[in-house]
């Protein structure tokens, strides 16, 4: 007698005779049915998306140029309101140049900075947590050790401190915030590093030969990954924050570079008349932060082996 | 327990003096101080002599020793550009920061566990959406952007608060909210995750099966086991508030040491800075060994262990 | 010595009474039919066993019995009495006084289900003192007897201690005088000893059935183990898939066994005397379906050697073989198969 039922996921069972076969999904089909269903992570991936391609494709959509300073069209409102006119859609500020574009070359700041300094942090962090995770015992201690030391300093005053001595240059303000972040990272990966490493097949590696290095690029890194990549995606989002908070006390990207930090503290001045300086951009960092940590979300709902419930 | 403080203990003293060692060692980066101090025009030999008169042609290691030394005895130097004893500057401005950091940790945690608790005993319902979103706003919020905005709308348009100096208590309404939006994210999320894990556990289900009330499940038997991951955060983010005022005091011009440590940066004001660096981070250890301690008494299993 | 005790009425009064019991949860593939249209009912001073694999109902029935089901399960049933009272028509606040007090409820994992943070003597007293029994001094008197009475010496001490000083058995032993606290005419115990060594079974079971005897409770013990049913059950049901399969006599479940599930089960399982050196066990081919969606019929049809198409066409209802001994099966008898072991005696030929 065959029939089919259907199993506990929905997918179909064969019955032959008394013995049953189970189809199941593939992870990654899992994961991909997931992630086009997952609200969070829908809104943060098109988010992230459209605000990249505005940085890349920045020179095709605005005439305008960035630095342009054009003294006679100092302070005019976005094109809303009374005194506004459509040629600045979103008005210009102090020195003439127009917001709107302003507004789109400050994302490639904000994107270089988000992007740059967690991979920094990640690489840093992350190498820390493997190795510590991985060998355990007085190398872990040292980790640490590090970690320890590193979350005792308050990150803000160093971070503002070390830009005040090497200056305000996107490269710097990448690395000083990579360091700032680490930590997060290595915390994790040696948490994960140290569960996966008890595992089976890890030490059915160690025990035919595998050198050290292999096991750890080849076995624990592929699991670390996923939480790499949520932590990741999460401190992205905190360094754009800082780097807007560095920008605007001075100690950030310098100008005249449009970062929307640096916009904000600009428009400071004249805020109280034209409060569209400081909320424009303001706005700005609060979509492109939401969308990243509403990505990382998604990606760790998405990735996790159990699903959300 | 004992054991598990002492080991906190050491472990803190030693993450300390690794502390002041980086803090003394920080603005020694920024170039010749010498020259920096003598000005602009010294010639060779007044750079000199104004290293000579500052200590600083030593080796590097005894110029640390020396510091530490008086620093042990509550000599920070003095300032360079007031000259003013340092330890006097930073306690000078020190209650500024104590109380906006107090103030913005009471509001965080006003909100935050009535908040998460509510959220927990009724998953996914309209309020635990509204919870995990204003989470998610006060998280993604630039807080400095989000104090020009209550600046904005309060002080200028509402015209209800002061918005700037720190005279008064008033002074302190504004920069707390902004300062407490910042850290109540993570305290509501940490109360409902842990409200959400006690009230899935077996212990619960006991207490309802002896027919305990609503309350006493909740307050008596729940919160007490998620809350002590709470009293954890909120002891380190204190010491976080500590250390990251400075944007809000910043905004708000409140004269707090935050301030004093950012103008500081900008005038390499280096021994208030040094010496502000090393407090805060002092303050941060101080704060986790204490947040050790009070896990450790609150929870049995560490406690008699 | 400090007890509740009313004036014992007649000897076979029945304290828990179940009609059509249903429980349906609500899951993200449809509905999820956890317990179907079960019937029992206790006497005081009986003991019935709740059998079934893993994830069967019966912790569901338990749970459903006791008010204490998920957020997102519904109940319904035809009647729920304890004691003659309706718990259906009560609202939250009355069955919560009720919970604890006429009955109570011991689950598997002694460990987890203390918690952590109070003493052993706090959550004693404390549900003494909700349902107002007296006030934290007597409370404190009756925790200490009754951690004496289950075989805990030193109970002052213990009192003052919390339960993660505690070992599993000595756990379990608190469990039960907890729920002695307020003298119960109902107890659960669910998988009460599946957590503990071997020997300490033994020990908590003895310790069960002389509480019951001596305080005359109805007790249902749910277990898996048909060792522990064989040692303390008056009376047994057998469940499947969320249903009553099989109910009975202790006494007629062994020697007769009528569903093909439950004769399954005994072939399973080696007993002494019987069962011959060197002869194979039985086992239940395939797996439990799915209780997902539309339900027809018998559930263990797919794992029946003797299934026909009518096993799938409506619900089946219980038959009766005697007066205390009842099953759902379309069958009139089971067949005999080949190659089996010993028949228990008095099979249906």
């Amino acid at each position: 007698m065959t029939s089919i039922e259907h199993g506990r996921a929905g997918h179909p069972t064969t019955r032959v005779g008394t013995a049953f076969e189970i189809e199941a999904p593939s992870p990654r089909a899992i994961r991909r049915q997931r992630a086009l269903t997952h609200p969070g992570f829908l809104f943060g991936a098109t988010v992230m998306l459209l605000t990249i391609l505005v940085a890349v494709f920045a020179p095709l959509l605005t005439t305008y140029d960035p630095f342009a300073q054009d003294l006679t069209q100092r302070l005019i409102p976005p094109a809303w309101t009374a005194k506004g006119s459509w040629a600045h859609l979103l008005g210009t500020d102090g020195l003439g140049r127009d917001y709107l574009t302003r507004l789109i070359y400050g994302s490639r700041i904000s994107l270089i900075v988000g992007f740059g300094a967690a991979a920094i942090a990640a690489l840093v962090g992350g190498s820390l947590g493997l190795i510590g995770g991985y060998f355990g015992g007085r190398i872990d201690g040292l980790v640490m050790y590090f970690v320890n030391v590193k979350l005792a300093m308050p990150g803000v005053l160093v971070a503002l401190s070390l830009i005040s001595v090497f200056g305000g240059s996107v490269p710097v303000v990448v690395g000083v915030l990579g360091f700032l972040f680490w930590d997060r990272f290595a915390v994790v990966t040696r948490s994960v590093t140290q569960q996966i490493r008890v595992n089976d097949y890890v030490t059915a590696a160690e025990a035919v030969g595998a050198s050290r290095l292999r096991i750890i690029l080849g076995e624990i890194l592929p699991n670390v990954m996923n939480h790499i990549i949520v932590i990741a995606s999460l401190e992205m989002a905190s360094a754009i924050l800082v780097e807007a908070a560095l920008s605007f006390l001075g100690l950030g990207i310098r100008p005249p570079t449009p970062s929307w930090g640096l916009m904000i503290s600009e428009g400071r001045n004249f805020m109280f008349f034209e409060p569209y300086l400081v909320a424009i951009p303001g706005v700005a960092i609060f979509i492109l932060v939401i969308a990243i940590n509403m990505l990382g979300d998604g990606i760790r709902d998405i990735t996790a082996p159990e699903g959300r419930n | 327990m004992i054991r598990f403080l002492v080991h906190r203990t050491m472990i803190a003293v030693l993450v300390a003096l690794t502390v002041s060692i980086i803090g003394f060692a920080l603005l020694r980066l920024s170039g010749d101080l010498a020259s920096a101090l003598a000005g602009d025009t010294a010639k060779p030999e007044q750079i000199a002599q104004t290293a000579h008169l500052y200590g600083l042609d030593r080796p590097l290691y005894i110029q640390y020793v020396d510091w530490a030394g008086k620093a042990l005895r509550g000599d920070l130097g003095r300032s360079l550009f007031s000259n003013e004893p340092v330890s006097f500057l930073i306690g000078q401005r020190i209650g500024v920061t104590v109380q906006l950091s107090f103030m913005s940790l009471v509001f965080a945690l006003a909100i935050a566990i009535p908040l998460g608790v509510l959220a927990a005993t009724k998953p996914n319902s309209w309020l635990d959406r509204l919870a995990l979103g204003l989470s998610v706003f006060g998280q993604a919020m630039p807080n400095f952007w989000f104090g020009l905005i209550l600046i904005i709308v309060f002080g200028v348009v509402l015209r209800w608060l002061p918005i700037s100096g720190s005279d008064h208590f008033a002074n302190f309404i504004l920069p707390t909210i902004t300062l407490g939006t910042a850290i109540m994210p993570a305290i509501m999320r940490l109360t409902r995750t842990g409200m959400l894990d006690a009230l899935d556990s077996d212990y619960i289900r006991m207490a309802r099966a002896k027919g305990l009330s609503t309350g006493a499940v909740l307050f008596k038997h729940a919160l007490r086991n998620a809350i002590l991951p709470v009293v954890s955060l909120s002891a380190v983010s204190l010491g976080l508030l500590l250390g990251g005022s400075v944007i809000v005091e910043s905004v708000f011009a409140l004269n707090g040491i935050g301030f004093l440590a950012f103008q500081s940066i900008l005038r390499t004001d280096f021994p208030v800075v040094q010496s502000i660096v090393v407090f805060v981070s002092f303050a941060y250890i101080g704060l986790t060994l204490l947040s050790d301690v009070i896990n450790a008494y609150l929870d049995p299993r560490i406690r008699i262990g | 010595m400090i007890t509740h005790r009313e004036p014992s009425r007649s000897a076979n009064e029945t304290v828990l009474a179940v009609e059509k019991l249903t429980v349906e949860i609500e899951v993200p593939a449809g509905q999820l039919h956890a317990v179907t249209e079960v019937d029992l009912h206790v006497d005081r001073g009986e003991t019935l066993c709740i059998v079934g694999e893993s994830g069967c109902g019966k912790t569901m029935t338990a749970l459903g019995i006791m008010g204490l089901l998920p957020r997102r399960a519904r109940m319904r049933a035809q009647r729920l009495e304890l004691e003659g009272r309706d718990l259906l028509a009560m609202r939250r606040a009355e069955l919560g006084a009720l919970r604890g007090d006429r009955m109570a409820m011991i689950f598997q994992d002694p460990m987890t289900s203390l918690n952590p943070v109070y003493t052993v003597g706090n959550q004693m007293e404390e549900i003494y003192v909700r349902h107002g029994k007296g006030g934290h001094k007597e409370a404190r008197e009756r925790a200490e007897y009754l951690l004496h009475k289950v075989g805990i010496t030193a109970a002052s001490q213990r009192l003052a201690q919390y339960p993660h000083q505690l070992s599993g058995g000595l756990r379990q032993r608190v469990m039960i005088a907890m729920v002695l606290m307020c003298d119960p005419i109902l107890m659960i115990a669910d998988e009460p000893t599946t957590a503990l060594d071997v020997t300490i079974q033994a020990q908590i079971l003895h310790l069960l059935a002389d509480l019951q005897q001596e305080y005359r409770m109805a007790l249902i013990l749910i277990t898996h183990d048909l060792g522990v049913v064989a040692r303390m059950a008056d009376r047994v049901i057998v469940m499947y898939a969320g249903q009553v399969v099989e109910t009975g006599t202790a006494a007629k479940i062994f020697a007769a066994p009528t569903h093909p599930y439950t004769r399954g089960l005994l072939d399973c399982i080696p007993i002494p005397g019987k069962t011959r050196r060197g002869a194979k066990l039985g086992s239940i081919p395939g797996i439990v379906p799915s209780l997902i969606g539309q339900l027809d019929g018998c559930q263990f049809r797919n794992r029946c050697a003797h299934a026909f198409a009518a096993c799938g066409a409506g619900p089946i209802a219980l038959r009766s073989l005697a007066s205390d001994h009842a099953y759902r099966c379309l069958l009139e008898q089971t067949p005999k198969r080949e190659n089996r072991q010993q028949q228990p005696a008095g099979a249906p030929p």
